[in-house]
């Protein structure tokens, strides 16, 4: 099992945002977590990226066996987990090729590797360049800077084409997109699926999923999996919304 | 008395000094020069060294600057073999390089250099002697010696310094690289006095350097005046790299004619206390002038940047950028002022302040000012204080940068903005690597500076070539 979170309690300045979620992921399979605003979708998110603002105050969150809340942000990247952010940073002045450079040699190191040459490391930008349709020279560019929604995006999944994640979590990555930009994105998700990784797809909307067929459909309502299914939840909750949850849920 | 050692810095000092010395500081002056030092000796013995009661001098405190004591000499050491001190090693920043020991000109078999071209560059005793009309036609008329005590000591006491004249319709080739090293076994005071001259449609690049060589503490009170004619084009670069026991005051004055136009840099990396004296006055219309700066204090290390822009003609427009990171307890001040006089419509002045604070004790003052006597104008001001952006951070992070690195990223990015403004490209290399060094805690001062190197083991020869000039 690739990531399994038993019973996962988060909160923010003693705001209690998860209440107790359990998911498990196995390599090969694609989640796809769905939920209304506000009940701690991107929370998850962060909290196994391990962004130090959320306090975990119960349970726990096991990554290749491995307890997760042991590892720092850069070692939980380095392990192989990837965070596409819904709202990407700008970093003016830190080049697009000096961030990933720097980024691909760091993860190298970690794993006892020497950097990669610069001619190669630039033939793997171009590489996955391509992989998701960016035909600037967004090379000099800086990180984000003056990009547009759409180019964030693509950018994001450029970052993981580079950095080859085990588990990538893709929080809200279609929101904001043009049809022609979530098809790039999709496009590029799908070509990345592998037996050995795995990816969480954070959604609000159902479209997406068009485009990406998940194994596993979850609600997060509340700070809790509300319910899990196929494929054919997301067009359930296409066509009912979430208020048919809520009622549920009382 | 020509020398005097190891007394602290005191009004009583310099007055007695001059009164002393007043025939010997005159030799060489002509009847005007000698009516100028001797009001500016009046004006400073009236004004005095400035204190904290002023307002410009409010957060910086001299008093241990000046309660050391200094030895200062009125005539070059004899003792100092300058090719034995330092050598300039710039390997492929093409340069013609101009330097000073101790506030003095250090070569004295070419005193003054005469170029093709028509560019006069060297010693300023010498050009006083040999171009006496010349300089009598700018020297002073820049610098304000009824207001500012240490202007006005330097003007009462200048003897030596760097001239630079270039001639109208004259586009220096290359960069005239100034190199101010202080090198002495005792605490030493030294005031030395610039004069450039860039002539209408002329060019000039101008590197000026300050460095130290040992860790000896030092007091320096420099002015440089700067003239650009109608249309003229002036690149400056004042880098500092001085020890912490090192105090440096330094002025500068701008004039810029009709249509002239100024790029000024200001690279503070090292220096125990630091004080830029910044002044611009547009003397015509369609002037522009750029100010960037940017400071990486750490330790108890002061820098103080004081700018003042005086909008005096319509249509010109002025850009202040000035960005510092602080570290343990440095601290910083700046101190924009643009003044926009009543007739300078379309004025267009902007000023902004950005700092970053990396540890609870480093503190940031920060004044931009604007004082607007015209309706149709455009002015912005800016300043903000913060740490390190943790969004930025955690991004960085998430992708496998180490935490060190990832601060060490975004610290030169936000210093990149300002070095990424210096158009000649060797130089803007060599300063990102000063930069980069000195985030790292790398950098030390003279032995290992990448602009030049020296080293006592490495005894080569003040070198300037030229058949390159």
């Amino acid at each position: 099992m690739l990531l399994q979170i038993k019973n996962l309690h988060a909160s923010i300045n003693g705001k209690e945002i998860l209440r107790g979620v359990n998911l498990e992921v196995n390599k090969g399979e694609v989640h796809a977590i769905m939920g209304p605003n506000g009940t701690g979708k991107s929370t998850l998110a962060s909290v196994i990226a391990g962004r130090e603002v959320f306090d975990v105050t119960a349970g726990e969150i096991r990554y290749n066996g491995k307890d997760l809340q042991k590892l720092s942000i850069e070692d939980r990247a380095r392990e192989g987990i990837f965070l596409g952010f819904q709202y990407p940073v700008e970093i003016p002045g830190v080049s697009i090729t000096n961030f990933m450079r720097t980024a691909v040699n760091e993860i190298r190191k970690f794993k006892g590797l020497d950097p990669l040459p610069g001619g190669e490391f630039l033939r793997l930008m171009e590489e996955k360049k391509r992989l998701v349709e960016i035909t600037s020279n967004l090379t000099n560019r800086s990180v984000n800077e003056g990009f547009s929604g759409g180019e964030k995006k693509k950018n994001e999944i450029f970052q993981m084409a580079m950095l080859e994640p085990m588990l990538a979590i893709l929080d809200e990555t279609d929101s904001g997109l043009d049809i022609d930009a979530l098809r790039i994105v999709a496009n590029g998700v799908n070509k990345l699926r592998r037996p050995d990784n795995a990816f969480v797809v954070i959604t609000h909307y159902q479209r997406l999923l068009d485009y990406i067929i998940p194994d596993f459909v979850h609600v997060l309502f509340e700070g809790k999996i509300v319910k899990s299914g196929g494929k054919e939840l997301a067009l359930e909750l296409e066509e009912k919304g979430y208020d048919w949850i809520k009622k549920e849920q009382g | 008395m020509q020398t005097n050692i190891k007394e602290p810095i005191t009004l009583e000092r310099f007055t007695g000094l001059y009164q002393k010395n007043r025939a010997f500081l005159m030799v060489n002056d002509t009847p005007m020069l000698a009516g100028k030092r001797d009001r500016a000796f009046e004006a400073f013995s009236t004004l005095g060294f400035p204190d904290t009661s002023m307002e410009t001098w409010r957060l910086t405190n001299l008093d241990e600057s000046f309660s050391r004591g200094y030895d200062y000499h009125l005539r070059p050491m004899e003792e100092v073999d300058i090719q034995k001190v330092f050598r300039c090693n710039i390997p492929h920043l093409d340069t013609a390089v101009i330097g000073q020991l101790n506030g003095w000109y250090v070569s004295k078999d070419v005193p003054l250099m005469e170029l093709g071209n028509g560019i006069i560059m060297g010693s300023l005793a010498e050009a006083r002697k040999k171009y006496p009309q010349l300089v009598e036609k700018y020297f002073g008329t820049m610098a304000d010696d009824t207001s500012d005590g240490f202007t006005a000591l330097n003007t009462a006491f200048v003897q030596d310094g760097v001239f630079i004249y270039v001639p109208d319709n004259v586009k220096s080739p290359k960069p005239v690289q100034l190199i101010n090293v202080i090198h002495h076994e005792e605490n030493l005071f030294l005031q030395s006095r610039n004069l450039i001259l860039v002539g209408a449609n002329a060019k000039l690049s101008l590197v000026h350097c300050d460095d130290s060589y040992n860790h000896q503490a030092s007091f320096s009170n420099i002015v440089t005046e700067i003239h650009v004619g109608e249309h003229g084009v002036m690149d400056h670069y004042k880098l500092q790299n001085l020890n912490n026991n090192s105090t440096l005051i330094s002025s500068v004055f701008f004039r810029l004619e009709a249509s002239a136009s100024l790029d000024s840099h200001y690279i503070s990396l090292n220096g125990g206390l630091l004080r830029n004296n910044i002044w611009v006055l547009f003397n015509g219309p369609h002037g522009n002038a750029n100010i960037y700066g940017i400071y990486l204090m750490d330790r108890k290390q002061h820098v103080d940047n004081q700018v003042f822009v005086d909008h005096a003609w319509p249509d010109c427009s002025s850009n202040e950028t000035f960005k510092g990171i602080l570290d343990e307890h440095a601290r910083a001040i700046f101190n924009g002022h643009v003044l926009v006089r009543r007739d300078a419509t379309k004025t267009d002045a902007r000023q902004s302040n950005k700092n970053i604070l990396l540890t609870d004790t480093a503190r940031v003052n920060s004044k931009p000012f604007l004082e607007i006597y015209n309706d149709d104008v455009k002015c912005s001001h800016g300043s903000t204080t913060g740490q390190l952006d943790q969004e930025s951070m955690f991004y960085l992070r998430q992708r496998g940068i180490g935490e060190e690195t990832a601060r060490m990223l975004l610290m030169f990015a936000f210093a990149d903005e300002i070095v990424a403004k210096i158009s000649i490209p060797q130089l803007r290399q060599r300063i990102e690597d000063m930069v980069k060094k000195r985030l790292q805690g790398e950098l030390q001062i003279c032995e290992q500076c990448v602009l030049h190197c020296s080293t006592p083991e490495h005894p080569v020869e003040f070198f300037i070539d030229m058949s390159k000039v």
